[in-house]
């Protein structure tokens, strides 16, 4: 039984860890083009749109992007399995 | 003749006794009143005082995490700062929003099936009790201190501009209210507030943002254009905030880490009923924080082309109150009033939850469990709890009265950069790695609190701005870029240098528990 629960826990755990890299990796991209590529970053792609902006916009819709995958992964995967396990623990 | 900055601010109704503000304010006190009342019907015990009772559903949770985390600072703050400066502010909007996946992916599931009231009983299912709780408690302590400081005294000064009140007066209300809140209505109170205070804030906020829109054809780039158009391309782009870089990113590790270490947010899981439903709330919480942080976006950029830099820097040099002037242009004095009202409640509900967490860290964490040793009579823990919640609260308002007129910006980023290395690296440990040994968990807490009290002492904030040296030994204005790393490195290594059968033989059933959510159902 132990063994399955860490089975469990690790397949959370590799997800977890691969959806905080993935946010670490877009906002410390943005967050590196910033400081080291300003006038990149303020060049416009259309009126009033300059790569910055848009990036920024890009970095919250990303936040939101990778919480819902979470989400739907753990509601659907992790719970299921987190079910069976409880069953056979009876 | 007048220079024309006073005639400006002459224009602005703001800081006058304001009969619709007034109204706003006494019916968000009456009605946060009468929510308490009904809550300390419903507070009896200590699950009900801490927890509220695990009754908190997924969706209520979300509203009040959003309400707990959405500060005066990122409201009136990053609207000012957008602008008076365009570009930079959106840095703030991201780097406190990209906490939040953080927060699930690493911390909520596993501390709500943990623990029980606070982050510290995390820790304390494997390691020795005291130890960390006492640690645990000092990380907590001084991140609810400063940030309770910096919302005193930056909410004191904003009610001054705004209602006209005296500073001191702002300051004993706050206290007041939540005060009232916390020992009367506990958890259940704080929550049902700071869903009241999210609500209204993403109500006005979008009204507001609606409303600038409106006058740009509905497209924000038409607004963005007519910024840049006004006041140089400049204003789209990267500009001085970000003088040198390593700062900027160290900025980033305080806000994007920091979130996962604060106790106020944290205690915040314990009031749902599972897992399950930590891991919805921060995905609504998510949602709500998001969009409000798009909606700065609107706001700050509104501000600067039908506001104007200049006016809005007259009325406050730090360019705090953007979000008022920019109501007022566009909705008149009853605007403001709305506006005015709403950054009061936002101060309030932050500061309950802060005061919550810092008495749960007394009573729980230092009184019951260390003290006691766990054997505290039936109902005393209760009393602490709420004694604990009157001294903070005291301490609070003194401390806020104390730092009149100081510069306290950087307290907020003290708190965060304590929360993202005193509490956050401890608590990872604990929960993923089974080598993890108390010795190792409270080195990590202690350097980190310790680091970055030290490193923000000699860094230019308080060298230079404040004490006026000339140079400072630390060139950063935030240490998480130093210090989060340092305290993983400090935690790893000590617990590699001594032994801890106890919590290496207990990793196993925390990870039963982290998974079947036995401890606190």
């Amino acid at each position: 039984m132990a063994s399955s629960h860490h089975s469990l826990a690790a397949s959370r755990w590799r997800i977890a860890i691969a959806l905080t890299a993935i946010v670490i990796v877009i906002y410390f991209g943005f967050i590196a083009l910033i400081a080291y590529q300003k006038e990149w970053m303020g060049s416009l792609i259309a009126p009033g749109l300059s790569v910055g902006i848009l990036f920024g916009a890009i970095v919250i819709v990303a936040s939101w992007l990778t919480t819902w995958f979470y989400v739907w992964w753990a509601n659907h995967h992790y719970d299921a399995k987190l079910d069976e396990l409880k069953r056979e623990g009876r | 003749m007048m220079p024309p900055f006073l005639l400006q601010a002459a224009a602005s109704s703001i800081g006058k006794p304001n009969a619709v503000a007034m109204s706003f304010f006494f019916f968000f006190i009456a009605v946060t009143l009468g929510i308490t009342y009904w809550a300390a019907r419903k507070t009896r015990t200590t699950e009900q005082f801490y927890a509220a009772g695990r009754s908190v559903t997924a969706g209520q949770n979300g509203f009040a995490l959003a309400g707990d985390y959405m500060s005066a600072a990122s409201f009136l703050g990053i609207a000012g700062l957008v602008s008076t400066t365009g570009f930079d502010g959106l840095i703030y909007s991201t780097g406190w929003l990209v906490g939040w996946p953080v927060v699930l992916f690493l911390v909520a599931e596993p501390l709500r099936n943990l623990g029980k009231y606070t982050f510290a009983d995390v820790l304390a299912t494997r390691l020795q009790q005291a130890p960390v709780r006492i640690a645990a408690a000092v990380g907590t302590l001084s991140t609810v201190i400063f940030y309770l400081i910096a919302q005193m005294v930056g909410g004191g000064s904003l009610i001054k501009l705004m209602f006209g009140l005296s500073y001191e007066t702002a300051v004993v209300i706050v206290g007041a209210a939540m005060i009232a809140y916390v020992i009367f209505g506990g958890m259940l109170a704080t929550t049902w507030v700071q869903i009241v205070k999210a609500a209204l804030l993403l109500g006005g906020a979008a009204a507001l943002a609606f409303m600038v829109l409106l006058k740009f054809g509905m497209n924000p780039l038409a607004l963005f254009a007519a910024a840049s158009a006004k006041y140089g391309t400049g204003m789209l782009a990267p500009g001085k905030l970000v003088a040198i870089p390593l700062d900027t990113i160290s900025l980033g590790m305080a806000l994007m880490f920091g979130t996962a270490g604060l106790p106020h947010i944290l205690m915040r899981f314990y009031t749902v009923p599972d897992a399950k439903a930590a891991r919805k709330s921060v995905f609504y919480a998510t949602g709500l924080i998001g969009f409000f942080y798009l909606l700065t976006f609107i706001l700050g950029f509104g501000a600067m082309v039908l506001v104007g830099p200049d006016a809005i820097k007259a009325v406050d040099k730090g360019g705090n109150m953007a979000a008022p002037l920019l109501a007022e242009y566009l909705g008149g004095t009853p605007f403001l009033g709305f506006i005015a009202a709403v950054a009061f409640a936002t101060i309030l509900a932050v500061v309950a939850g802060l005061t919550l967490s810092g008495a749960a860290a007394l009573s729980h964490d230092l009184w019951t469990s260390v003290v006691r040793k766990g054997q505290a009579r039936a109902g005393e823990e209760l009393k602490v709890a709420r004694g604990a919640a009157l001294v903070l609260g005291v301490i609070a308002v003194v401390l806020g009265i104390v730092f009149k007129g100081q510069n306290v910006a950087f307290m907020v980023s003290l708190a965060f950069a304590i929360a993202a290395s005193a509490n956050f690296p401890a608590l990872v440990l604990s929960i993923f790695w089974r080598r993890c040994t108390t010795q190792g968990a409270v080195a990590s807490m202690v350097a980190g609190t310790l680091g970055t009290l030290l490193l923000i002492w000699l860094s230019p904030v308080i060298q230079i701005d404040i004490l006026k040296h000339t140079a400072a030994w630390f060139p950063l204005k935030n240490p998480a870029v130093v210090t989060i790393p340092g305290s993983f490195l400090i935690g790893i290594v000590v617990s590699l240098l001594t032994s801890d059968s106890k919590a290496v033989d207990g990793y196993d059933g925390s990870v039963r528990d982290m998974i079947d959510g036995a401890r606190a159902a």
